[in-house]
């Protein structure tokens, strides 16, 4: 035996065995966390968990309001977050490369990004919801969670724009097209794949949010869902934290069919990004 | 003759539906009208669970009003009441005068009401023989955080009790029954010893409690009224000899410290909303009914009746000044 494995071979197999625990460990991690709340969450979903108003009663309570707070806060944060992060984008990527402006930009960005999803919940309170009087509404809601996921929107985009090769560039304006052309129809199409994937990623990562909107006020107690962008609101993560802090065995039931509804809520959001990046990668052959 | 009396009637026809319709435009604040509109409320999450009760009672009644409940905490609330945020704030305090300043300068005037008692039960098991009544400095040096690692044994509370372990269970650091117990007992809000049994599930201290001779724990008095059979309560002595907490006791603040009121305020803005107004009167009609189910004491019919007349009078006083 000794002959078959040196001390190297060892060292050799330690460290691949290391390296699987490492990888699984993760996974497994995972595994366990989505069994235990698919066993206790997935008995309790039922049409009228989905359609039920909160309630004081575990059972009769349902996910009717923080559902269709999640949809509004997806389509007003999609709404506000993808003109401008696109547009912010194109321009560092394809304008102001090289301009001081545009470097200062970029830093800030990068800052802006790791800054703690709390913070924004405190600048959001002062600023949406006290000085321009927005309350603690769909509309204060979603403008947080925008800043928050803007640097997101904004580093992808430029990653998928600068994926476009140079010469699409250079034979397009060797058409006599313009730059404004050029990026209309040659950059921004070639790159959509890119750039909607980010996008998906960036309001997958807005409606799992659960910090700022605590903090602008959003832990409520409401008894109808909004209907305008300037209603009380109340969203997924929301109300499973709010189930969570009670003492009854049902509401943490409830919580954890609040989880799966969530998770499937990312997960079908998460395929479609990959989906959408694996057709358009086979439609644009550069 | 008989043409004067079709007259007549017609003449009562007419002035009655009159008076109907008139009653529709003024919006009149009785059960039957369907109101519009919005109330909002934030403020303590102890008295949150009944505000939650009576908003989601309301909502049959009233479905086309929104409710909207909060939990900033009574402070947090405060301070949007103050700057006249919100409707109406739940505390589980009086208003402070720094608080009641606020209010003032921003013209907001307002009326306190009170809605229920909270009380805490401090338990033992069945099989404790010894402890029948415990001091609040006793209380306090069993909870402190310097008893810590050092208070272990039952004697170092009181001599003659026997020299056995003391096992301790109480509520979660984040529920607002902790907060209190360690503010009314040890003195300052969320301090205390980290070595008990805490459960955010008041089960889980009722099960540990009714195995564990040598038991000690606090929670919501609800809690023990549903489980008498399985733990015995202890009397709490602040220096007028033990009191038990009890309904009466409660209500009589005999039972003190562990014992305090629990508050609506409105302001007397939202005052003259009528769904405001009919928010506050169904609320102050169904309190004793929701507070129980929610596990607080309620007032006495005679107090709910003084509230009652309070909120009327506010009201009055308010629309007839405008």
């Amino acid at each position: 035996m000794e002959k078959l494995f040196s001390l190297n071979h060892l060292k050799d197999k330690a460290f691949l065995i290391t390296g699987v625990i490492s990888t699984f460990f993760g996974l497994v991690v995972l595994a366990i966390f989505l069994a235990n709340i698919m066993i206790e969450g997935i008995p309790r979903l039922s049409l009228d968990f989905f359609t039920s108003l909160p309630s004081r009663r575990a059972e009769n309570a349902g996910i009717l309001i923080p559902l269709i707070g999640t949809i509004w806060i997806m389509v007003l944060t999609s709404l506000m977050v993808i003109p401008f992060g696109v547009a912010a984008a194109v321009y560092l990527e394809e304008y102001g490369a090289k301009n001081k402006l545009a470097s200062f930009v970029e830093i800030n960005i990068t800052n802006l990004a790791g800054v703690p999803s709390i913070i924004f919940g405190l600048l959001a309170l002062e600023l949406f919801v006290r000085f321009l009087g927005l309350g603690k509404s769909l509309m204060a809601g979603s403008l947080t969670l925008s800043l928050l996921v803007l640097p997101i929107i904004i580093t992808s985009t430029r990653e998928a724009l600068k994926a476009v090769p140079r010469t699409i560039r250079e034979a397009s304006y060797g058409l006599g097209a313009t730059k404004l052309q050029t990026i209309q129809m040659q950059v921004l199409p070639s790159a959509a794949g890119g750039i909607v994937t980010g996008i998906i990623l960036a309001i997958s990562r807005a409606i799992g949010e659960t910090a700022p909107l605590i903090v602008i006020g959003a832990m409520l107690y409401i008894t109808s869902p909004p209907t305008s962008p300037m209603d009380d609101f109340s969203t997924m993560p929301i109300q499973i934290f709010n189930w969570l802090s009670r003492p009854q065995k049902g509401f943490i039931v409830n919580a954890t069919a609040g989880i799966v509804v969530l998770l499937s809520i990312t997960f079908v959001l998460n395929g479609i990004a990959i989906y959408l990046r694996n057709r358009w990668q086979k439609q644009v052959k550069w | 003759m008989e043409v004067m009396t079709k007259n007549l009637l017609t003449i009562a026809l007419a002035t009655l539906l009159f008076t109907l319709v008139g009653c529709g435009e003024k919006k009149s604040t009785s059960d039957a009208q369907l109101l519009t509109g919005a109330v909002s409320i934030d403020g303590s999450s102890t008295v949150y669970p009944i505000t939650e009760a009576v908003a989601e009672e309301f909502r049959k009644i009233q479905p086309n009003v929104n409710v909207s409940v909060g939990l900033s905490g009574t402070g947090g609330g405060f301070k949007k009441f103050g700057r006249g945020e919100i409707d109406i704030n739940d505390a589980s305090r009086s208003i402070k005068k720094e608080e009641v300043e606020l209010a003032e300068s921003n013209n907001i005037h307002f009326v306190e009401m009170l809605v229920a008692y909270d009380g805490l039960a401090v338990i033992v098991n069945p099989a404790n023989t010894w402890c029948t009544e415990i001091t609040v400095a006793e209380l306090k040096k069993i909870w402190e955080p310097e008893a810590q690692g050092k208070i272990k044994k039952w004697n170092q509370i009181r001599s003659n009790w026997p020299n056995e372990e003391i096992h301790l269970y109480g509520p979660g650091t984040e529920s607002g029954t902790y907060d209190y117990f360690t503010e009314a007992i040890v003195g300052k809000s969320h301090s205390s010893r980290g070595d008990f049994t805490a459960s955010e599930d008041d089960n889980v201290l009722v099960q540990g409690v009714s195995t564990d001779k040598n038991a000690l724990g606090f929670f919501g008095l609800a809690y023990f009224e549903e489980n008498k059979d399985k733990l015995k309560l202890v009397a709490v002595d602040n220096g007028k000899g033990g009191v038990l907490p009890s309904l009466a006791t409660v209500r009589d603040k005999s039972y003190s410290p562990l014992a305090r009121p629990l508050y609506i305020y409105l302001n007397s803005k939202a005052g003259e909303k009528p769904e405001v107004q009919t928010f506050v009167s169904f609320y102050l009609d169904n309190a004793s009914k929701l507070v129980t189910e929610v596990g607080y004491i309620p007032l006495t019919d005679e107090e709910t009746a003084a509230e009652k007349a309070k909120f009327e009078e506010f009201i009055k006083t308010h629309s007839a000044a405008k």
